[in-house]
C-alpha cells in the first residue's frame, strides 16, 4: 500500500540536498564579498601573536599539561582556533541570519519551495559552520607554520573544530529566532566574550577554585578549547568523550530549538 | 455545494476549511474547487480571509479546520511535495534583496532542485518573458513596484508549475504596470496554467478569471463566472447620480419605482436598472437636478455592494 502511494506521488528530494541548496544561495553571495569573511579570520591570530608570543615569552615554559610543561604559544593556540570557529558560526547565524530572517525575508520566499523550516535551519548551520571550519582551517595552517602542532591527532583538529562550528552554529541560529531588535546583539557579545576569556583559553582551568571549574566545565566553549588542545598537543584522555558528547548534544537541540522556532515565527 | 465524483479530479478540493488565529477567525468553514486550467478568483476587501486561504493552498499555513487537497495531495503531510509544483506570488514581494536578479531566479530554481544548466536557461528565458533581460546583473532594490512583482511572476514559473497562486498580483502598481502584468498572466492562461488569484479590484477578477468566489468577513458569500454573479445580482445598467454634498437625506423617497434597487452611497446614488437612460429621464421628470448623470454597465463592484452593503475599495 505504501509502494502504491509512494509510486504515485512525486518523489521527494532529500533533505540533505535540499538543505544544501541554501548553503549554495549563500556562497552565490559571498562570491561577491568574500572580504567578510576573509576579515574574520584575523581576529584570534592576532592574539595568537600578542597573547600567545608576547605573553607568553614573560610565561616562559610555566604551563604544564598532565604534568608535561608546554610552551605558552603551543598551549594558547588551540584554543584560539576553536575560539575562531565559534567567531565563524557566530557571526554567520547571529547577525547574518537575523539580517536575512528579519529584513530581507528570505526564508518567507524559500519557504514557498519544497524547503521547510528545518532545512532551512540545517542549510544555515551548515553555511556557518562551514564558515567556522574555514577560519579554524586556516588558522590550523599557521600554527603548523609556527612550529605550534606536537602531535599527529592534530589531523582530527579539523573535523573537531567543525564539530564547534556546528554546535555554535545551532546555537546562534535558536539564540537568533528570539532576537527582536539590533540592541539585543549587545547580549550574544557579552556572552561571547567572557566565553572567549575564561574557557580555559589563556590558563588551565585548575587555576579556578573546584566550583568555578564546575561552571565553566558547563560551558560550550570550554569543552570546544580541550577538544582542540587535546588534539593539536596529544594529551589524548578520555575527557575527549565528554567533550564530543556535550557538542554534538547542545548543538542537536539547538538545531531542533530552532527549527521549532522558525515554525512559530514563519508558518503561522 | 455538493461533492460529486468530478472533485476527485480538481487540483484544489476545499470544504469547511477554517483559519483561526487565537481569537480571530480569517477564514470561516469555505468550500470550494479549482479545476485544472482554469483561472479561479478570491475576490474581496481587505481583511476578508484570502491571504489566509492562500496560505493554506501554499502549504505554508496549516488549516485549523475542515479538509483541504491541493493537487490530490494533503498539505499537512505532502508540504514539500505539493509546493514542489507549486508557483506562489505571495501579497508582499519576498524577492532575495542580497542577490542580484538574474540570481533570484537561478537561486530559486535551485531550491526546486532543478539542475544548474537548466536554471540558468529558464532564467535566461523568463526574464525576457517578463520584459526584464536588460536588468538581469542588476541589484534588485533599485527596480520599481512593477518590476519587482514581475520578477516575483518570472520567479513563481521557474519550476514550471501546475497551479500559479497570485496574491493581489497587482495591487500598488500603477495602471500601465498593471496592464503588462495582466498581459504576462493572459498569456500563462493561454498555456494552459492554473491560477488561483486574489484581488480587491474588480477589473482584475472580471477580466483574468473564469471562475470566482466573493469573499467577506471570512466567508464565501456568492460564487460563479464574473457575468453569472453580475447577472444573478445585478441589473444590466447602473444610473450614478451625484448630487451636491448631502443632498442624499432630501431625495427620501422621491426615487421610489424608477429602478429595481437604489443603493445610497457617501458620494453618489446608484440605480439599478435594466434601462439607465429611461431611468436618468425619469429623474429629470420628478424634477430632481442631479450635479451629473452616468449610464454603464454592472461590474463585479455592484455585485459585491449588493451582497455586503459595503464597497469593495473603501
Ligand atoms: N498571522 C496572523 N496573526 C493574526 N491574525 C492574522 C494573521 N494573518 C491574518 N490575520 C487576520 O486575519 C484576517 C484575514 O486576513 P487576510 O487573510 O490577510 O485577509 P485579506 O488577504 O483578504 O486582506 C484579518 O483580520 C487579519 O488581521
Ligand atoms: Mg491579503
Amino acid at each position: 500500500m505504501i509502494a502504491i502511494l509512494a509510486g504515485r506521488r512525486p518523489a521527494q528530494v532529500p533533505a540533505a540536498r535540499r538543505a544544501s541548496h541554501l548553503v549554495e544561495r549563500n556562497a552565490i553571495l559571498y562570491r561577491r564579498e568574500w572580504s567578510l569573511i576573509v576579515s574574520g579570520f584575523f581576529e584570534p591570530l592576532l592574539y595568537l601573536l600578542a597573547i600567545g608570543y608576547g605573553v607568553g615569552s614573560l610565561v616562559g615554559s610555566a604551563v604544564t599539561l598532565n604534568g608535561h610543561p608546554i610552551p605558552y604559544a603551543a598551549f594558547v593556540a588551540p584554543a584560539l582556533m576553536a575560539t575562531s570557529a565559534m567567531n565563524g558560526a557566530v557571526y554567520e547565524t547571529a547577525f547574518n541570519f537575523f539580517y536575512k530572517l528579519k529584513y530581507v525575508k528570505l526564508y518567507d520566499a524559500v519557504l514557498a519551495t519544497p524547503l521547510g523550516v528545518a532545512d532551512v535551519a540545517l542549510g544555515e548551520i551548515v553555511w556557518a559552520l562551514i564558515r567556522g571550519t574555514l577560519y579554524a582551517l586556516g588558522f590550523l595552517i599557521v600554527m603548523a607554520g609556527l612550529g605550534l602542532i606536537a602531535s599527529p591527532w592534530a589531523i582530527l583538529a579539523l573535523p573537531a573544530a567543525m564539530l564547534i562550528g556546528f554546535t555554535f552554529a545551532a546555537v546562534g541560529t535558536a539564540a537568533s529566532t528570539f532576537v527582536r531588535t539590533w540592541q539585543d546583539f549587545d547580549l550574544v557579545l557579552i556572552v561571547m566574550i567572557p566565553l572567549f576569556l575564561f574557557s580555559a583559553t589563556f590558563y588551565p582551568i585548575t587555576l579556578y577554585p573546584g566550583a568555578l571549574q564546575l561552571v565553566v566545565q558547563l560551558t560550550p566553549l570550554y569543552h570546544g578549547v580541550d577538544l582542540l588542545r587535546s588534539l593539536t598537543t596529544g594529551s589524548i584522555g578520555p575527557g575527549l568523550v565528554g567533550d564530543l558528547v556535550y557538542l554534538v548534544v547542545l548543538g542537536g537541540a539547538a538545531l531542533l530549538l530552532a527549527a521549532v522556532r522558525l515554525q512559530r515565527l514563519l508558518l503561522k | 455545494m455538493a461533492i460529486s465524483p468530478s472533485d476527485t479530479t480538481a487540483l484544489i478540493h476545499a470544504r469547511g476549511l477554517s483559519k483561526r488565529f487565537a481569537n480571530l477567525v480569517a477564514v470561516d468553514a469555505i468550500d470550494f474547487d479549482v479545476d485544472r486550467g482554469e483561472a479561479f478568483g478570491f475576490l474581496g476587501p481587505n481583511g476578508a480571509g484570502k491571504t489566509s486561504t492562500m496560505r493554506m493552498i501554499g502549504c505554508v499555513s496549516t488549516p485549523s479546520s475542515g479538509t483541504l487537497s491541493v493537487l490530490g495531495m494533503n498539505p499537512i503531510t505532502d508540504g514539500p511535495r505539493i509546493r514542489a509544483r507549486l508557483g506562489v506570488v505571495p501579497q508582499a514581494d519576498t524577492l532575495d534583496m542580497e542577490l542580484h536578479v538574474d540570481e533570484n531566479l537561478f537561486t530559486y530554481a535551485r531550491y526546486f532542485d532543478i539542475p544548474r544548466d537548466v536554471a540558468r536557461r529558464r532564467a535566461k528565458e523568463l526574464l525576457e518573458f517578463v520584459q526584464l533581460n536588460d536588468r538581469a546583473k542588476d541589484e534588485v532594490e533599485p527596480l520599481s513596484g512593477g518590476m519587482k512583482r514581475r520578477l516575483t511572476i518570472a520567479r513563481a514559473l521557474v519550476n514550471e508549475p501546475d497551479l500559479l497562486l497570485l496574491d493581489e498580483p497587482t495591487t500598488g502598481l500603477d495602471p500601465q504596470a498593471r496592464h503588462l502584468v495582466w498581459d504576462r498572466l493572459y498569456r500563462l492562461k493561454q498555456q494552459g496554467v492554473t491560477i488561483v488569484l486574489t484581488s480587491h479590484y474588480m477589473d482584475e477578477a472580471e477580466q483574468l478569471c473564469d471562475r470566482l468566489v466573493v469573499m467577506d468577513k471570512a466567508k464565501i458569500v456568492a460564487s460563479g463566472s464574473p457575468r453569472s454573479l453580475i447577472d444573478r445580482y445585478a441589473t444590466r445598467e447602473v444610473l450614478e447620480l451625484r448630487f451636491k454634498i448631502d443632498a442624499a437625506p432630501a431625495l427620501d423617497g422621491k426615487l421610489e419605482g424608477i429602478a429595481d434597487r437604489v443603493e445610497v452611497l457617501p458620494d453618489r446614488v446608484l440605480l439599478y436598472t435594466q434601462d439607465g437612460d429611461a431611468a436618468a429621464a425619469a429623474v429629470h421628470e420628478r424634477g430632481l437636478q442631479p450635479e451629473s448623470t452616468l449610464v454603464r454597465r454592472s461590474t463585479l463592484e455592484d455585485v459585491f455592494l449588493r451582497l455586503t452593503g459595503r464597497s469593495l475599495i473603501e
